[in-house]
Order: C-alpha cells, then sequence, then structure tokens
C-alpha cells in the first residue's frame, strides 16, 4: 500500500539490503580486489598532518541468537575535539571511517574523544560518534550512536530521551586495552537502541 | 554553547524518514533478517548537525578508471552485455544532488562474484573485477559503464534466485541522507519471485529501483543505456525554523 505522501515533492529510494559482499563494493581492499589505488574509501578518520590524541575502538556486531557477524560493515561519522564537522575541521581529521568485520567479527577505527556537538534545540551533548551498520539481512542500515564512556545517562539530551534507563548504556562504550570496546547487538537481551533520524 | 538564530531561507532539519517505503527490519522470507532485526522500536528525534553535516568527497578522489568497471580491474575487457548506467540524483524536495558520491558492486555477466564465500559454478572472468564508483555533477546526474550482471542462486528458500542487479552505495551532503539499495533491471522476470524485492511492501518503490532500457542514450553498435534516478532523503526548507547556528 502506498503510504501517504507527506513529502514535498518526491520519496525516497527503498533501500535494500547491502548483502553478503558489501565489502567488494566499499572495502575492495580487504577482499583481494587491489582498486582505488590500494586505498578504501574512509580507511582512516585521523590523516596525515592530524595533531591531537589518538584512540582505537573496536566491537563486533552480534545477531540475535549470540553469533558474531564477519560480513557486516560499520561507518562512523563525527565531529574533531573542537566539536567541529570536515570541512570546518581540524588538519587532518576527515570524521568520517569505515570498517568491515575481521575474521574475528571484529571492526575497529582509530578516532579522537570528540568535543561537545549541539542537540537539535542547541543543548551540548556528550561526546560521542555516529554510526552506520549495513550487512546481509539488515534491509535498511542501521543508525546508532557510540558514547564515550562517562556519559551522563539522565544529562545527555539524547540519551534522556530513551525511556528505559538500562538501555542508555547499550549506546556507552567501555575502557579496554588503551581503547574503547563497542559491541552492537542488533537483536535480543542488551539490544542496542538504534535511531530513526 | 552556541546562539539559537532564526534565519529565513535557511535549511532546516531532516524530513522524517517515509518508513512506508523502505523493507521492514523483519522479513521471515528473507531468512536472515530473522536474527538480524532489531525487535525493540527506534528512538525518534530532530536532527542536528552530527546528522546533517557529513563526509565530503571532491572529484580528485576518482581515478580515471573507477567509473568503468568493463576496464578497471585487469585494463582489459570484461566478458558479457556492455551498457552504461546514468542518472540524476535529487533529494526529496527535487533539487538535483550534485558531489554525491556512488559506489557500485555487482556479479559478472554469469552471476559470479569474484570473493571467497560465492561458490556459484558460473566461471570468474579474469578481467571483471565487479566495483567502481562515480559523483554526481553539478546538475546531479551520474554515469557508469560496466557489463550486464546475470542472475544467480541464492541460500534461502530451497530454489531462489537474485534478478540481475546492481548495488548501490550513496553519499549526500547529511550523514542521515546514507543509502544501500540496488538497481533492477526493466523486464526481468526474476523481480516479483525475489524475496529480497519482497521486503519492499509497496510495489512502485520497487518500480522506482527499477532500470529503464533508455534507447536515445544508446550508442549505436556500442553500448546500450540504462536509467536510473534516485532519491535520497531532504531537508526542510522552513523559514523562522530554530536552529543552533552556524548550520
Ligand atoms: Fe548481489
Amino acid at each position: 500500500m502506498t503510504p501517504p505522501n507527506t513529502h514535498p515533492y518526491l520519496l525516497e529510494s527503498a533501500s535494500q539490503t547491502a548483502g553478503p559482499y558489501v565489502h567488494i563494493g566499499c572495502l575492495p581492499n580487504d577482499v583481494g580486489l587491489p582498486m582505488y589505488g590500494g586505498a578504501n574509501l574512509g580507511a582512516r578518520m585521523l590523516g596525515d598532518g592530524f595533531e591531537g590524541d589518538r584512540v582505537t575502538v573496536r566491537g563486533r556486531v552480534i545477531d540475535g541468537t549470540g553469533m558474531v557477524l564477519r560480513d557486516a560493515m560499520v561507518e562512523a561519522w563525527q565531529a574533531d575535539a573542537e566539536g567541529r564537522f570536515p570541512p570546518d575541521a581540524a588538519p587532518g581529521f576527515h570524521g568520517f571511517a569505515r570498517s568491515g568485520c575481521d575474521a574475528d567479527g571484529v571492526w575497529t577505527f582509530e578516532t579522537t574523544r570528540p568535543g561537545a556537538v549541539p542537540f537539535a534545540d542547541g543543548r551540548p551533548q556528550h561526546p560521542h560518534v555516529t554510526l552506520m551498520v549495513f550487512a546481509r539481512g539488515i534491509n535498511l542500515g542501521l543508525h546508532t550512536r557510540m558514547y564515550w564512556p562517562g556519559a551522563d545517562l539522565d544529562g545527555d539530551p539524547m540519551l534522556a530521551r530513551i525511556e528505559q534507563r538500562e538501555r542508555r548504556e547499550t549506546l556507552v562504550a567501555r575502557e579496554e586495552d588503551g581503547g574503547l570496546r563497542f559491541d552492537i547487538r542488533l537483536q535480543g537481551p542488551g539490544e542496542t537502541v538504534f535511531l530513526d533520524v | 554553547m552556541r546562539e539559537m538564530t532564526k534565519t529565513p531561507g535557511a535549511k532546516g532539519g531532516l524530513i522524517q524518514r517515509a518508513r512506508g517505503v523502505h523493507p521492514p527490519a523483519h522479513d521471515p522470507a528473507y531468512r536472515t533478517t530473522v536474527t538480524r532485526s532489531p525487535r525493540l522500536a527506534p528512538l525518534s528525534f530532530p536532527s542536528g548537525p552530527a546528522e546533517e553535516t557529513g563526509p565530503v568527497f571532491g572529484h580528485d578522489l576518482l581515478g580515471e578508471r573507477d567509473a568503468d568497471l568493463i576496464t578497471n580491474f585487469t585494463g582489459e575487457e570484461a566478458i558479457g552485455p556492455r551498457i552504461v548506467v546514468t542518472g540524476t540524483v535529487r533529494d526529496e524536495t527535487g533539487r538535483p544532488v550534485p558531489g554525491a558520491l556512488l559506489e557500485v558492486w555487482q556479479a559478472n555477466a554469469g552471476g559470479r562474484y569474484r570473493h571467497a564465500r560465492d561458490g556459484y559454478l558460473a566461471p570468474l572472468d579474469p578481467n571483471f573485477g565487479g566495483c567502481g564508483r562515480c559523483m554526481t555533477g553539478e546538475d546531479g546526474t551520474y554515469a557508469f559503464r560496466t557489463i550486464q550482471p546475470g542472475p544467480y542462486p541464492w541460500p534461502n528458500g530451497m530454489n531462489d534466485w537474485r534478478p540481475a542487479h546492481i548495488h548501490f552505495s550513496l553519499f549526500g551532503h547529511s550523514f542521515g541522507q546514507r543509502l544501500i539499495t540496488q538497481m533492477y533491471f526493466e523486464g526481468d522476470p526474476h523481480i516479483p519471485l525475489c524475496p529480497i524485492v519482497g521486503t519492499i511492501p509497496d510495489p512502485d518503490a520497487v518500480d522506482r529501483l527499477t532500470a529503464r532500457l533508455d534507447w536515445q542514450a544508446t550508442i549505436p553498435m556500442d553500448t546500450r543505456a540504462y536509467r536510473f534516478d534516485i532519491v535520497l532523503r531532504g531537508r526542510r526548507q522552513t523559514p523562522f525554523e530554530n536552529r543552533p547556528e552556524a548550520l
């Protein structure tokens, strides 16, 4: 059934799953296709000339049975340490990274702790990175956020909107091995809060 | 904290996503969705700079052969029906989206992907890698050249085949516009049989993912053309909307 057209002109193109071979299209150099001068798009959030603290973020994507996905792709977008987004960000700060899940199901990228970015009403938010998850079996890319540890679960304007207080913790990373660890649970106990923004 | 301001004509927030045009997360006919679909409702709130900004890629990103899947793997020509795919990327307000990055990937003419986990009987083509990319110009149009992919079987039901398709990944100007989808070919009888196509609830939305043969753009004795227009999310054009400054 056609939904009522509440849009001004056109309807968005429908999403379809990224399928099992999303790495061919988006991370070809990871799957044996030497393309684009050997550099995948989004290979580095922090480029040449970036000066500042660096932290490695690692995580997994886990399905409703507890199985770890190896065919997913995770993308990250965030502000620099001053809360500025490219093209107005610090030199060498790209703001964008993407990673496939490796043989152990781990995705990773290196970044820096972002500054405060305003919520839609202008209130500052705790440092966070926007994440998108694409994979076979995911019909519309899943949008979520990873917050840096120490987020105020009741004070952050976005986190405070999550009705079940314990679910807010699904969006906060923990410190591990000198970096940050953030697992994304697609379904079931501890299901990550996903966003429709 | 930034000052609030009201600027007539400034861009507003992202228009709420029309969920009815997208597949639901859970669709048992596409079996992998059963364990990979969130069960709880997503959280909505008005977009802010985190969703309204996005990575900007310059045309200097592109290599000479990036948009030519026929030759971009080895320099030699891939086997299969030669096609050009063109179209316009617009947002929901109807405006062209210049500088959008499109990444595409697909099976070869026999329906085989160059991937360790694709075990289909059809042979690999030594000159076909299966990925490419291009960007839209100032008028929102894009073009790439490739070979028409073949249909292929996939493990789902006992006998499921994918229609011929090309995967598309798009970046507009906002990260909230991010879209991954697939393009189908006009007249392919596999389209109504496919459980992945079938996740889309609206037949009109499937029709909009179906490229049309573009006879006028066909290059005689060389390459046929298919036309595939894409719509990304838009932003409200609302004067006097309260916005944090500098957006
Ligand atoms: Fe495919």
